[in-house]
């Protein structure tokens, strides 16, 4: 395959549904009325040049090359900015037309840098439009006032701006704007001064978030990778998924050479990708360098003891070691002494394998997903109200939505490329209703301001939701003809919200909400007319994170806000692959689909087709295999893809489980922590080596294609399928596709999935089923999957979790932009230019009280651990929570966490852990009093 | 990307904070609180640009670009005295530019006296014209500028 390039049609496509018809060049053309005659012209493959327009981008009409004729207009307009109207005659081929362009190439030309060759892109648009007219000489003579002496910009670590090739075409200004929504470039100066400039400063200090929407809107080689400059342009595309959030977006990953001589040379967002329609953020675009990094562990490697030294050992002694190992404990031990954990990280056929070989081969439900540890509770929650574990829309959603109620998701750091197309809807004037203790960006940031943050204390999340759905109920703002029709259980819900108990008077001690802020809450929430409910992992990692999903369903239910587009409950996933791992039968009480194993109908249907007997009981949960492991029933675990030593609450309970087993296996690109508890290592395969599927937020199915080969010689699905083939369950697929074909086969909502129609169709998003072939955008039209909507009665029930006088502060967790988790990947490449370490926020009076100043080394502790962190002093946190990110392993934010976990699910309650702070070691204070020190990129407010 | 956020501010960014909240309700309100910031404090720093963004939400970036797109919003502080040679058509016909020359060199830059440009005064009949300190000045010479310029230094 060659390099693919994307056509741009120069405006953005207009949605209308009344065309008109117009002549282009004596063809006639029809396009929807508001189109542009540039658009109009490039759809019918009239090819206008441009270099200002794109078509991700609103018209500008800067450039002056697009310029056209039309009959009966005076002058010469640029085809940009003027619609096109029933009856035009448009010439883009006319002399006057050439005679112009030429004119104006050569000014642009005056100023470029002539030397192509030494371009890194070699093929910059302002090249081939100096071909196509015709202005390759310039009259002007090159001894005039030029930009050619100008110095880069290298600051960013992955992106250089060469003011030489400039010609200020402002695209990249207004991709920072108008795609991205950070606004961090401008024009500088005027004139012959005039100069694209990240606010005064380089990129690196400035607000520039790196999401590289400037470099892609770029015509010349100004903005270019550092990467192309280094090894050139690649040669060759391959359209894949990229493996870091739930957001799932489509990426060009664009490489040179083939087979084992692969490089990647750049990855770009693909136009098509149904997630994300060209855009990315810092991680998917630049952060995929951890794949080569010299840290990844290709060989596999056994020890005896994990007091020993690795050995490397062949794929065919791991595998003997690890089959003979769990069918030893299995024997001794009983069939429930084995276990393993899948993971959000790896595809769906893979975490299938898994799961199919702990139950067929190790004979047992003893499988758990790392989802159990994010959104458990959604798939309860949801599949309790609604009748299905997944969100009920997809992202494009968010464009007809009036009203956003956020609620424990800070998007713009974990989910950056959905909350670009947030901030634009917000900026096209809906309302933000963001609920977080934390006063995170989109409460306020450039251009985009919430209408109301409710500062939700931690813990109390269904106290908040109960007393919206008390006011629209009392207030009479429900939607009753939908709660009649669509929904059961209606009166006794009614019933229980009115009361008093609910009301924000009387629950606003405890949310710390104001009531006032929370009326006015539920009446801009109920009166829409299109609200949605975006939410993450600070509802479900709690006590009640369940019961908080269900309690969020209920104010969709009530206000009827469900079943089309602009409304729902919406799920922002942590991990690229959550919704497919739990899709795919991770849980230890259920089968593929969501089916539960005591289900006898289900369990056939894999019986006959795998030729076992299955268990009708569900197994251990990840809890329960540490809490069995320290009490010895439990003694062989597979791990793959997650690093539970790191990512697990309580840290020293689950390395206590960890060393008391007799086998753990790790599956891993990296020798995580947990390998420091194993006694087999098995590489593991990057994104960019596999060949399968990921499944993002909104059930989109994506396809994950092998841009090289695996770099450790076996594929994941089939180092697992060996493993079972070795414990006597022959296991063996031909390809990735065949899993998937098993998976539809076995799966009603996949009925329709294989890798063919995936290819043909760019993604889906299941159901996808012979009712709807194309797969479901927006689900529960017209009804629910279940019937009838589930109204549940959520009492809130606070967390045993509380401050008290020995921990007086509550902690709470989240992610920053440039990391992920728990920095496996983005700890191993240049993102930690931005985030070396992380930092526990703490709100100045609590920080006052403590002698606390930012940069403070600090001792956190719980009730459960101790651990040291620097210090910031921030007024975004309220009066007694303290906030820490947990994307490095010395922060050890789970040696503070609790064991405490959401009571249908075992969901860790992360974001709840009374503590105390204390200063260690204080920050050098040379300037201690200096007020004026304070960095001018750094004022209050303006992160 | 995002960065700290400090609890102090100086004594300067609460003023331009004032300034920039007493202005921040009216229709296209940069502009005055730029000339607002200007009057109190003769200049516009980074710290003014940060709070005014904070206070308008507006990005750094989006305050620089006015900032920088208009010459009379300075991003140093103010010199002790200012000279603006006009430079326009009438004035270029009757000397200006030498005058101008002239004047650069009387006045170095990084001096106390800072020689700028300006285009057009209105003042044509009457060139070369410039502004001294504020106070537009006809028939301008180098020499009429020393005796100024004398009176700045006595």
């Amino acid at each position: 395959m060659t390099l693919i390039h994307e056509p741009d049609l120069g405006t953005p496509a207009v949605a209308n549904d009344h065309d008109v018809t117009l002549t282009i060049d004596g063809r006639a053309v029809t396009v929807p009325e508001g189109t542009s005659v540039l658009r109009a012209a490039r759809g019918a493959g009239i090819d206008i040049p441009k270099l200002c327009a794109s078509d991700n981008l609103a018209a500008y009409g800067s450039c002056r090359l697009c310029l056209v004729e039309v009959e009966g207009a005076k002058g010469t307009p640029a085809s940009c900015t003027t619609p096109c109207a029933d009856g035009m005659v448009v010439r883009t081929d006319t002399d006057t037309v050439h005679a112009l362009r030429h004119g104006v190439m050569e000014l642009y030309l005056s100023d470029h840098p002539q030397d192509c060759a030494g371009c890194a892109r070699g093929n910059c648009e302002i090249q081939a439009l100096a071909v196509q007219t015709g202005a390759a000489e310039v009259r002007y003579g090159r001894g005039g006032a030029s930009h050619l002496d100008d110095t880069a910009d290298t600051s960013n670590p992955y992106f250089t701006y060469d003011p030489k090739a400039c010609i200020v075409c402002n695209r990249c200004v207004r991709a920072c704007g108008e795609v991205q929504g950070t606004f961090a470039l401008t024009v500088q100066g005027r004139g012959f001064d005039s100069r694209i400039t990240a606010g005064g400063t380089d990129f690196l200090s400035s607000e520039c978030v790196s999401c590289g929407a400037c470099v892609q809107a770029c015509p010349t080689d100004a903005l270019t990778e550092k990467s192309v400059i280094q090894l050139g342009m690649p040669s060759r595309t391959v359209v894949t998924t990229c493996a870091y959030c739930g957001v799932g977006c489509s990426f060009k990953a664009e490489v040179q050479g083939s087979g084992d001589d692969t490089r990647v040379v750049r990855m770009v967002p693909w136009k098509d990708g149904g997630a994300n329609e060209g855009h990315s953020c810092v991680k998917g675009r630049f952060a995929y360098g951890y794949a080569s990094h010299r840290d990844r562990q290709l060989s596999p490697m056994a020890r005896d003891s994990i007091d020993d030294e690795w050995q490397v050992v062949t794929w065919e002694e791991a595998i003997t070691r690890v089959a003979e190992g769990f069918l030893a404990l299995r024997e001794k031990h009983g069939v429930g002494s084995i276990g393993g954990i899948s993971s959000s990280r790896c595809t769906n056929e893979e975490v299938y394998v898994v799961q199919k070989m702990v139950r067929a081969a190790f004979g047992n439900n003893n499988i758990d997903t790392c989802a159990r540890v994010c959104h458990s509770p959604t798939g309860y929650g949801l599949n309790h109200a609604f009748g299905t574990s997944a969100g009920t829309q997809d992202f494009a959603s968010v464009e007809q939505a009036d009203v956003m109620l956020v609620i424990g998701a800070n998007p713009t750091d974990a989910h950056p490329v959905f909350a670009s197309r947030m901030k634009k809807r917000l900026r096209a004037g809906a309302k933000a209703i963001v609920a977080d203790p934390r006063r995170i960006d989109l409460v306020r940031s450039p251009h985009v301001e919430a209408a109301l943050h409710l500062p939700v204390r931690p813990g109390t999340n269904v106290a908040f939701v109960n007393a919206m759905c008390h006011v629209i109920v009392t207030e009479g703002l429900w939607d009753e003809p939908f709660v009649r029709e669509r929904c059961e259980d209606a009166d006794a819900y009614l019933a229980f919200i009115a009361g008093p108990e609910h009301s924000p008077e009387a629950t606003q001690d405890v949310t710390g909400i104001p009531a006032s802020d929370l009326r006015a809450a539920a009446r801009l929430f109920a009166a829409g007319p299109n609200s949605a409910i975006y939410y993450g992992l600070g509802v479900t990692e709690h006590s009640q994170g369940s019961t908080m999903v269900m309690g969020m369903a209920n104010l969709a239910m009530l206000t009827g806000n469900l079943g089309r587009e602009g409304v729902g409950v919406n799920p922002l996933r942590g991990q690229n692959n959550v919704q497919g791992s739990c899709d795919m039968g991770s849980f230890p009480h259920e089968l593929p689909g969501y089916r539960h194993v005591s289900r006898p109908e289900v369990r056939e249907i894999y019986e006959s087709l795998w030729g076992v007997t299955l268990q009708a009981e569900p197994g251990l949960r990840i809890p329960n295999m540490f809490d069995s492991a320290i009490g010895g029933s439990f003694r062989g675990l597979y791990v793959q893809g997650e690093d539970i030593a790191q990512s697990d609450p309580n840290t020293s309970h689950v390395e206590a489980a960890l060393r008391a087993m007799d086998l753990v296996v790790v599956h891993d690109l990296f020798l995580n922590e947990t390998a420091r508890f194993a006694h087999v290592f098995l590489p593991g395969a990057s994104f960019l080596e596999k060949d399968g599927t990921f499944t993002n937020a909104e059930r989109r199915i994506n396809r994950v294609r092998p841009v090289m080969p695996s770099r450790v010689g076996k594929d994941e699905w089939q180092v697992v399928c060996e493993i079972a083939t070795a414990m006597g369950y022959p296991m063996s697929y031909a390809e990735a596709s065949h899993i998937m074909d098993e998976i539809a086969a076995t799966t009603p909502t996949f009925a329709g999935v294989s890798f063919a129609r995936l290819d043909a169709e760019g993604s889906m998003q299941w159901p996808v089923t012979q009712a709807a072939p194309h797969g479901t955008p927006t689900m529960h039209v017209g009804s629910f999957v279940r019937g009838l909507g589930q109204l549940t009665e959520t009492v809130y029930v606070p967390t045993t979790e509380r401050a008290n006088r020995r921990f007086p502060l509550v902690l709470t967790t989240g992610r920053i932009l440039s990391q992920y988790n728990v920095g496996a990947q983005t700890r191993r490449t240049p993102n930690s230019t931005w985030h070396p370490e992380d930092v526990l926020e703490i709100h100045p009076s609590d920080a006052e009280l403590r002698g606390v100043t930012s940069g403070d080394v600090v001792e956190l502790s719980s009730r459960v651990g101790t651990t040291r962190l620097t210090a910031l002093v921030s007024d975004r946190m309220p009066a007694g929570v303290v906030y820490t990110t947990f994307h490095h392993p010395v922060t050890g934010a789970n040696v503070v966490t609790t064991e405490n976990s959401d009571w249908a699910t075992n969901c860790p309650e992360y974001k709840v852990t009374a503590v105390q702070v204390e200063v260690v070691t204080q920050a050098a204070r040379a300037n201690a009093g200096a007020g004026a020190d304070v960095p001018a990129d750094a004022v209050a407010g303006r992160p | 990307m995002a960065g700290t956020v400090p609890t102090t501010e100086s004594a300067r960014a609460t003023t331009t904070r004032e300034l920039a909240t007493a202005g921040r309700a009216q229709r296209g309100p940069l502009l005055p609180i730029l000339h607002a910031v200007m009057a109190e404090h003769g200049w516009v720093s980074d710290e003014d640009i940060a709070v005014i963004a904070d206070v308008l939400n507006l990005s750094r970036a989006d305050v620089h670009g006015v900032v920088s797109f208009y010459h009379d919003f300075r991003r140093t502080p103010p010199p002790a005295h200012r000279v603006q040679v006009c430079r326009g058509e009438a004035c270029q016909a009757v000397g200006a530019q030498a005058l101008y020359a002239a004047a650069q060199a009387r006045f170095p830059a990084g001096g106390d006296v800072e020689v700028g440009e300006v285009f057009c005064l209105g003042n044509c009949a009457l060139g070369p014209s410039a502004v001294l300190d504020g106070t537009l000045v006809g028939r301008l010479t180098l020499e009429r500028l020393d005796t100024a310029a004398a009176g700045w230094t006595a």
